[in-house]
């Protein structure tokens, strides 16, 4: 009987494990099948939005078509799942269809929410999506002075250090135009410093300082007023801006709460091995499972290759032994020509260490390579 | 510290969270939870015992009580 793994997304955390499975058993004799159910053709490279505002990368770099990164033994279905049926280990489909599961990985990361902050949509602009770095590319190029506000609001949100590097980007990007002096630069966010994780506050604080980067902190906006151009708190505070670049607030797939599988569409699982808490042979990997590190790229990769050991084991009928320590590595851009990068985990916190032109040079080199992650090779 | 018996609505269980933190996680649960939800943050980070307080004194909400249990602490919240 042929034991089926059904692997919702293909992002990330769904194409690397996709193709680490496929790697390592023989799907043609019919013993195991893999398939990849996602909602489009495409296969998109978040990291790639940062670069667009400032005319470095376009959309068309950010994506591929899954087709051309699965291995060709995998079974790719391109459509939406609408229903997770836990007990009868079956999926539902847009399209009316059903597919049943032995083994089921949800892999379907997150959804921008802006409406959920009223006016937000109206008044600001984000780079969390193609068409929305593509508008802030074209309100950047004309944006000659003003106040200017990147706002984290979203929590939690995709790529912690992004709004770190947005204004560090920005801050260089007007000061090689000549306008920096015009352009004021504030960064909020929500909690009383500057990022979640406070080593990385420490390195970025004195950078704001020396680069004239205001920072309000406790600060979660509530509602944008986009005829007026103010935000509001629930601190009760309020910041006037010309520009406003928020992290939208973000939610997981509503079918997984739906399902049972956990809150705001995030799946409640052990942090270690990633089996979701609420159901048997169901597992999580990326931003959709609720583990306590950041929601990152690097960790779904590192995800991956735990949960394909974890389910070779199960299928092989031995004890499965890999773990997941919660490892997370991120890139860190302190202007246009330097950055940094940190790695850490469940137990070890991260040291940054100085920006240099290397690791910047290392970034690009790897959102050039990320590709081959993809495919399961790296 | 006091022993508690408020039920909490939500459990936010956020020990050993590095990135992006206890105090991130409450903040994003209580965002969307009507007004009167008890919530308990687990925590395992200790600067946690102010930190929430303070913000949740600033956006007007309630610590309700700080219970240290073995190894982590409960912050029961309030939203007003």
């Amino acid at each position: 009987m042929t034991q089926r793994i059904v692997i919702v997304g293909g992002g990330t955390g769904g194409a690397v494990l996709a193709n680490r499975l496929a790697d390592r058993l023989d799907l043609t004799d019919g013993e195991v099948e893999v398939v990849v159910v996602n909602d489009g053709p495409d296969h998109v490279y978040k990291p790639t939005f940062l670069y667009i505002p400032f005319g470095k990368r376009t959309v068309e770099d950010a994506s591929q078509p899954l087709v051309d990164l699965l291995d060709r033994r995998i079974r790719l279905v391109i459509d939406r799942v609408t229903g997770i049926d836990t007990d009868g280990k079956w999926l539902t489909l847009a399209d009316g269809s059903t597919i049943a599961y032995d083994y089921l990985v949800l892999a379907t990361g997150s959804k921008l929410v802006p409406e959920q902050v009223p006016g937000l949509a109206e008044g600001g602009h984000h780079f969390y999506d193609a068409e929305g770095a593509s508008r802030l590319r074209d309100a950047l190029a004309e944006f000659e002075s003003g106040h200017l506000v990147l706002s984290v609001i979203g929590v939690p949100h995709m790529c912690p250090p992004a709004p770190l590097e947005f204004v560090f980007m920005a801050d260089e990007w007007f000061r090689e135009r000549g306008r920096r002096d015009d352009v004021e630069i504030t960064y909020t966010y929500p909690i009383q410093r500057i990022h979640g994780l406070a080593p990385v506050a420490e390195w970025a604080q004195p950078r704001f300082e020396e680069r004239d980067i205001h920072a309000e902190t406790f600060f979660n906006p509530d509602e944008v007023d986009p005829e007026g151009k103010v935000i509001h708190t629930m601190e009760g505070t309020e910041l006037s801006y010309d520009l406003l670049v928020a992290i939208p607030p973000h939610t997981g797939d509503p079918m997984i709460a739906e399902a049972g599988l956990g809150d705001d569409g995030w799946v409640a699982v052990d942090n270690h091995t990633l089996e979701a808490t609420n159901a048997e042979d169901v597992y999580a990997i990326g931003d959709t499972a609720d583990v306590p590190t950041s929601k990152a790229g690097s960790v779904a990769h590192y995800e991956a290759g735990v949960i394909a050991d974890r389910l070779l084991s199960e299928i092989q009928g031995r004890v499965p032994t890999d773990r997941y320590g919660g490892k997370t590595i991120c890139f860190i851009e302190g202007g246009m020509d330097e950055a940094t990068f940190i790695e850490f985990d469940y137990e070890r916190p991260p040291v940054p260490r100085p920006e240099n032109p290397f690791v910047h040079w290392a970034k690009l080199a790897y959102n050039e390579s990320y590709w081959l992650t993809a495919r399961g090779h790296m | 510290m006091s022993e508690t018996q408020i039920p909490p609505d939500v459990t936010v269980d956020s020990r050993g969270a590095g990135c992006p933190g206890p105090l991130m996680d409450l903040i994003g649960k209580i965002r969307s939870a009507e007004p009167g939800t008890v919530f308990e943050l687990l925590t395992t980070d200790s600067s946690s015992k102010h930190d929430v307080p303070e913000w949740v004194e600033k956006s007007n909400h309630e610590v309700l009580d700080v219970v240290e249990r073995d190894g982590y602490w409960s912050i029961f919240v309030e939203k007003h």
